[in-house]
């Protein structure tokens, strides 16, 4: 069961025409992050941070998303759609790396406005609570087993994974509200935005967007070059215990 | 010709032999408990203040609930692990959902015990005084969360079973999730308890919160617990 | 599952209704070829015995057999089940004894006969013809399972085979940890349920006794059949 050719690299023109997309539109966001958009009243520059920190947090979302629809199509499946519980693992991975950004984002970001890198803001601590859900689905993903049993394993850890999130972002929500009653401040990572800010941010997303898939195609495809090279192995594996003799008697 | 039986009977013979079970080998009782009782006490000596500890109590009641779920769901499944039953369960084409269920509801009332005794022992230990009306409250709250913490520990634990290293996994797996419940039933029992200088009537919210978790964990549970045992 | 359980079957030797077949049979673990096509076909209500050294693949057969596997090549079909399809409705018709016996320590032995027929709804009429079938007295029935030797829990596991009746048994080197004794009592009862219309299939070190117990004898070798011996 080997292909005729074997593809020399995860790039097609479909991914070209994203990657150039994308580098143009991440130009785009610079120009308008950095230079065009104005500076924040209260937060004066430090507010560009959002323009990263945003779209990150929303394409985390989007890649979990991603990878929960593919974990219920592998768990209706039985586990035997190798290629969707690929697009699964590839997207889980971008959106833990996009989670690391918002994170990492955020963080400076409060430490720049607030003087703390961390003081609970309620995306903030959803976000840092997801990213190791989901580290730890990429653990489950690392299990040994069969193709099989790994793609059935990190769906449900998918499917469960997903249904948490808006039980997370709700009751931290519930909880920070409790607290801003007793401070003066609002100590939240938000902002009055509108106009220019708004179509930056929308740029943003775009260009993360765009990233986002780029990174998922060729990941995926990587895996899939993977899974080639085990099919491979096992036509040699086959072959080699064909001629096998055994070390004992024969029976 | 006699039938296999439904989900709910399932559910309910597995349930009642998970628990004459842990009757007999008092796991939970003999080694949990005091393990959590002690944790109780060490959280003074890391505390060391009586007045924050009175404040804390809630918190420190159900963190240690929630570590002791894991030790509890590991042992869940480690008597099915021991002998090969959770195999023979799935050859013998029980119902995933009933076993689920069974398994779920059984060790929901192990850490409901075990609940009402770190409860107890919060009041003892870190001398509170709560007021008479927060008993519904209290045991409310205490069903939900441990449902859902329950559901959680079950699928989670069933998933880790057929695998080496689960030990470090189920935690890693288990702790993110519960965060919700560990979050709504602190806040719950603080209103109960007057620790917070809430009153009593702020609990119920909360214990929305916990009961719809409950019911989610419950829920994806049952769908995905048959594809997590599969090996 | 909508099949009915059996009635005796017919024990007619020119009879095509196989109980197992497969097909040219790869069964993957990891990365290694466990079974590297397998074709085997066993008739209904007869005794099989699998020989081979270590790693030849027997246990992947009756583990193939009884739906815990998928072939990733080749077919398998266990009681005219497809079982790289679905082999949900194999469920219950089918007994599996690996290395384990899906025995739960703390309970006795006739609850853990109990448990097991109750999972396909049989009385307790079922469960004590199996206990006495399988030669377990009433001193023994109310030992717990963790007293009991090898051998006796051998013989609590085949009744939950007997209560559940299953029409294949599948037996992965039962005779280990069994004393002489032991297992001329176990082939004993083996050879009763074969007789009485079930098909077992056993797997073994011991081929002297392999030999001379089974009607159908299947020489494994580097994950493929190298010889067979019908009775």
């Amino acid at each position: 069961m080997t292909t005729p050719t074997t593809p020399r690299s995860t790039g097609t023109r479909a991914t070209r025409v994203i990657g150039i997309a994308a580098i143009v539109m991440s130009a785009w966001l610079t120009l308008f992050g950095l230079v065009l958009s104005p500076a924040d009243v209260a937060q004066g520059d430090a507010v560009r941070i959002m323009y990263v920190h945003v779209p990150s947090v929303w394409l985390a979302y989007l890649a979990f998303i991603v990878t929960a629809i593919c974990s219920v199509w592998v768990l209706v499946a039985r586990g035997r759609v190798p290629g969707v519980d690929r697009v699964a693992g590839a997207s889980a991975e971008i959106g833990v790396v996009f989670m690391a950004v918002t994170l990492v984002s955020g963080m400076l970001w409060g430490r720049i406005t607030w003087g703390v890198y961390w003081q609970w803001d309620a995306r903030l601590t959803t976000t840092a609570l997801l990213f190791i859900t989901y580290i730890g689905y990429l653990a489950v993903r690392g299990l040994d087993g069969s193709p099989e049993q790994r793609a059935r394993r990190s769906a449900v850890v998918g499917v469960v994974a997903v249904a948490e999130i808006p039980l997370v972002h709700w009751s931290v929500r519930l909880w920070r509200s409790l607290h801003q009653e007793a401070t003066v401040l609002d100590t939240d990572l938000d902002v009055d935005i509108d106009g220019l800010m708004l179509f930056t941010l929308f740029v943003g997303v775009i260009a993360f967007t765009l990233w986002f898939v780029w990174f998922v195609l060729h990941r995926a495809r990587v895996m899939a070059l993977a899974a080639l090279v085990e099919e491979r192995s096992l036509d040699e594996a086959l072959a080699e215990r064909a001629t096998e003799v055994p070390a004992g008697g024969q029976n | 010709m006699s039938t296999p039986p439904g989900v709910v009977a399932t559910a309910r013979m597995i349930a009642a032999r998970d628990l004459r079970i842990e009757w007999r080998a008092r796991v939970v009782m003999n080694q949990v408990i005091p393990f959590a009782a002690v944790t109780m006490v060490l959280f003074a000596f890391a505390v060391d203040d009586t007045g924050a500890l009175g404040r804390l109590a809630p918190g420190l009641v159900w963190l240690t609930v929630m570590f002791s779920l894991l030790l509890c769901a590991q042992r869940a499944f480690a008597i099915e692990s021991a002998d090969g039953a959770l195999e023979a369960l799935r050859v013998a084409g029980v119902d995933p959902v009933g076993i689920f269920l069974g398994k779920a509801a059984a060790l929901a009332v192990q850490l409901l015990a075990l609940a009402v005794v770190m409860v107890l022992a919060a009041l003892i230990l870190y001398d509170l005084d709560p007021p008479a009306g927060g008993v519904v409250l209290l045991v409310t709250s205490a069903i939900c969360a441990t449902c859902a913490l329950a559901a959680t520990g079950t699928i989670y634990a069933g998933l880790a079973a057929g695998v080496s290293g689960r030990e470090t996994l189920l935690p890693l797996l288990v702790v993110p999730v519960v965060s919700p419940v560990l979050i709504g039933a602190t806040r719950a029992v603080e209103a109960a308890l007057g620790t917070g200088g809430t009153a009593v009537a702020d609990g119920w919210p909360w214990v929305g919160l916990l009961a719809v978790v409950a019911v989610a964990s419950a829920v994806v549970g049952a769908l995905t617990f048959g594809s997590a045992i599969r090996d | 599952m909508s099949a009915d359980r059996p009635t005796t079957p017919d024990r007619d030797h020119g009879s095509t209704d196989a109980a197992v077949v497969l097909e040219a049979a790869v069964v993957v673990m990891g990365a290694f070829p466990a079974l590297a096509g397998v074709d085997l076909r066993v008739r209904r209500g007869t005794l099989v015995g699998l020989r081979g050294p270590n790693g030849a693949g027997k246990t992947t057969v009756l583990r193939l057999c009884a739906g815990l596997l998928r072939p990733d090549r080749g077919t398998a079909r266990v009681l005219n089940v497809d079982v790289a399809d679905d082999p949900a409705p194999l469920r219950w018709r089918v007994g599996y004894l690996g290395h384990s016996n899906g025995l739960y320590d703390d309970l006795t032995a006739l609850e853990n006969v109990t448990f097991w027929a109750s999972t396909v709804g049989a009385d307790r009429g079922d469960v004590d013809a199996a206990m006495a079938a399988m030669e377990i007295s009433d001193r023994l029935r109310d030992v717990r399972v963790r007293h009991l030797s090898a051998g006796q829990r051998r013989r609590v596991a085949l009744a939950g085979l007997v209560a559940r009746r299953c029409e294949l048994w599948l037996l992965d080197e039962p005779h280990t940890g069994l004393d002489v004794d032991a297992r001329d009592q176990l082939d004993r009862l083996l050879r009763a349920g074969a007789d009485a219309g079930a098909t077992v299939m056993l797997s073994s070190h011991d081929l002297d006794r392999v030999d001379a117990m089974v009607d159908h004898g299947v020489d494994l070798v580097a994950g493929r059949v190298s010889r067979e011996v019908r009775r």
